[in-house]
């Protein structure tokens, strides 16, 4: 069986040529800019370095941004598994209309997710007056900031969860039920460690957007300093008053978030991989086709 | 089976109808019925003032170069990833959602360090003539590092699915390697191409962040249209910026729908795999 092959290689120059170009493309557009980072944040040395980051403003730029993150992830998580669930298990009228909406702030512009939440709740929106009758304060504070984020890693988790559990089938989960298990004790116990991986894949995915938004967040900020401040922003401060070294020293802590959700991505994807390839070998050849039809 | 036993389908869609309500339709209903305020007459002079057009032809113009470089480097970047080998290539491979992890202000003011006269890059450019940060290039850069993952990642499992038997058929044949490449893979691959560069059009159209550190935004010249929202926003011009919106959230939603459409033609096509010409 083992005939030569060599017919569909192509020549060892071109593979070589073809490697070098992709290769130094890469360079140039990714490796680059990431080297240039941490080397512009070190340029005047590594006490300005630690001291651009001690800063109080940058301090509490940070702090803002987990605090963002530690809001927003949750709710998206729940939602997220709330829509797969639905989505994955149960058929309904109107459901690839519901996916393709649950796609939608993948598509629209960070900066008019910003906007919408000036329209609803700034001074001149639909509850600008009722909020300020009432003294609460959502655009230029905190609670915009939160709602930007929402809005713009709404599909992560649930994109991720969707076809991992179409894939997986409700076999396990409808053997809980008829063993009776009540719905959250298959939940805890059947559903959510089956989907763990990939439910941690989509929380790394928008954590990386949460802590990393900057258009959205922006136009809902009001950058005030100390107050609603996040880092993307900090940096964006920094930068356009000329302080080279601390715009890139506050980049540089993105960028080492950047570093790691991308290390924690590939581990993830490996599991995954894994998980999958012992899934198939347990099932017979057809056997993932083989879904109850109603 | 013809019941489903499970339960929870009234509370989990409930519950994904009301987050999705309050957290995008709403909002984005809230555009719309701002935009309503205004005549059709009054929507059709902003969305069609100079300054308005001259930041879609930016826009479009520089999102649709770069989703073509990513087009072309992408494939080259897929093919080289699926099919070689070279030291160091898990490495790569994961750097290649660098973009989709590395904040956008981030890219924007490193790109613009790079591209400036006195950076890294910049340095050898200019004497050549090339000025790229703060003129329209800039604005191709930032947007081609934004859009870089989509078209490697959608080709990456096609490319790996393609069987060889098709390409060891062609070769004994008598096809040389370039008309097994442009008369059999290609065909193959390309609604997946297509696929990954509508994904990176889309995406490098609504862009803000990276792009704003690089471009210069220069009225008529390298202004976006996302920063002329903004610019209009800062100037009290809810009304403007909300009309410009609408049209940026138009053209968003029929790009979204392409794709879908063509997902879903891609994945009918998968199952009749073959079949083609």
């Amino acid at each position: 069986m083992s005939s030569p092959r060599p017919s569909i290689a192509e020549p060892r120059w071109v593979r070589f040529t073809l490697t070098a170009v992709a290769l130094v493309f890469l360079g140039f557009f990714l490796a680059l800019p990431l080297v240039a980072v941490f080397v512009e944040a070190l340029a005047a040395g590594i006490p300005a370095y630690l001291d651009a980051l001690a800063d109080p403003e940058a301090r509490s730029a940070i702090w803002l941004t987990v605090l963002v993150a530690l809001i927003a992830l949750p709710l998206n998580v729940a939602f997220g598994v709330a829509a797969a669930w639905a989505i994955a298990r149960f058929e309904f009228r109107g459901k690839s209309a519901l996916i393709t909406l649950i796609d939608l702030p993948f598509a629209v512009s960070p900066v008019v997710a910003g906007l919408v939440f000036v329209l609803l709740f700034g001074s001149q929106g639909l509850f600008g007056a009722w909020l300020s009758a009432h003294d609460i304060r959502i655009i230029f504070a905190v609670p915009g900031i939160v709602l930007a984020t929402l809005f713009v890693t709404f599909p992560f988790v649930a994109r991720e969860l969707i076809p991992l559990m179409q894939a997986q089938g409700r076999e396990e989960e409808e053997a809980a039920v008829s063993l009776g298990a009540s719905g959250w004790q298959m939940l805890w116990r059947v559903t959510l460690p089956n989907i763990k991986w990939g439910l941690l894949y989509g929380v790394i995915l928008a954590n990386a957007r949460a802590m990393g938004e900057f258009g959205a967040v922006s136009v809902v900020s009001g950058h005030i300093r100390g107050e609603t401040n996040t880092l993307p922003l900090h940096v964006e401060i920094l930068y356009n008053e000329y302080n080279q070294v601390g715009a890139f020293a506050a980049a540089s802590v993105l960028a080492l978030l950047a570093l790691v959700t991308l290390i924690a991505k590939t581990i993830v994807e490996w599991r995954m991989r894994r998980e999958t390839a012992m899934l198939e070998a347990s099932l017979s050849p057809e056997g993932g086709a083989a879904s109850p039809a109603a | 089976m013809a019941r489903n036993v499970l339960p929870g389908f009234r509370l989990g869609l409930g519950y994904t109808l009301l987050y999705l309500s309050l957290i995008v339709l709403l909002p984005l209903a809230a555009l719309v019925f701002k935009s309503a305020e205004l005549s059709a007459a009054q929507f059709w002079d902003i969305a069609t003032g100079e300054r308005a057009l001259a930041s879609l032809r930016v826009t479009f113009g520089s999102a649709l170069i770069a989703a073509l470089i990513n087009a072309a480097f992408g494939l080259l970047t897929a093919w080289v990833l699926v099919r070689y080998t070279f030291p160091g290539k898990r490495f790569v491979d994961a750097l290649v959602d660098l973009p989709f992890a590395l904040p956008t202000a981030v890219a924007g003011i490193t790109l613009a360090t790079l591209y400036a006269g006195n950076g890294w890059i910049g340095r050898h450019l200019e004497p050549l003539g090339f000025k790229v940060a703060f003129t329209p290039v800039g604005i191709v850069v930032a947007l081609t590092f934004i859009s870089l993952p989509f078209v490697v990642r959608t080709l990456q499992p096609v490319i790996e699915d393609i069987e060889p038997e098709i390409e060891e058929a062609a070769a004994v044949l008598g096809a040389s390697r370039w008309q097994t490449f442009r008369l059999v893979l290609l065909p193959a691959i390309l609604p997946a191409l297509i696929t990954g560069f509508t994904l990176a059009f889309s995406r490098a159209i609504g862009e803000y962040g990276s792009v704003i550190f690089i471009a210069g935004n220069m009225p008529f010249i390298s202004e976006i249209t996302p920063l002329l929202i903004v610019a209009k926003l800062e100037q009290y011009d809810i009304v403007g910026a909300t009309a410009l919106a609408v049209v940026m959230l138009v053209i968003s939603f029929a790009l979204l729908l392409a794709v879908n459409a063509l997902q879903w033609r891609m994945a009918n096509r998968h199952s009749a795999a073959g079949a083609r010409r």
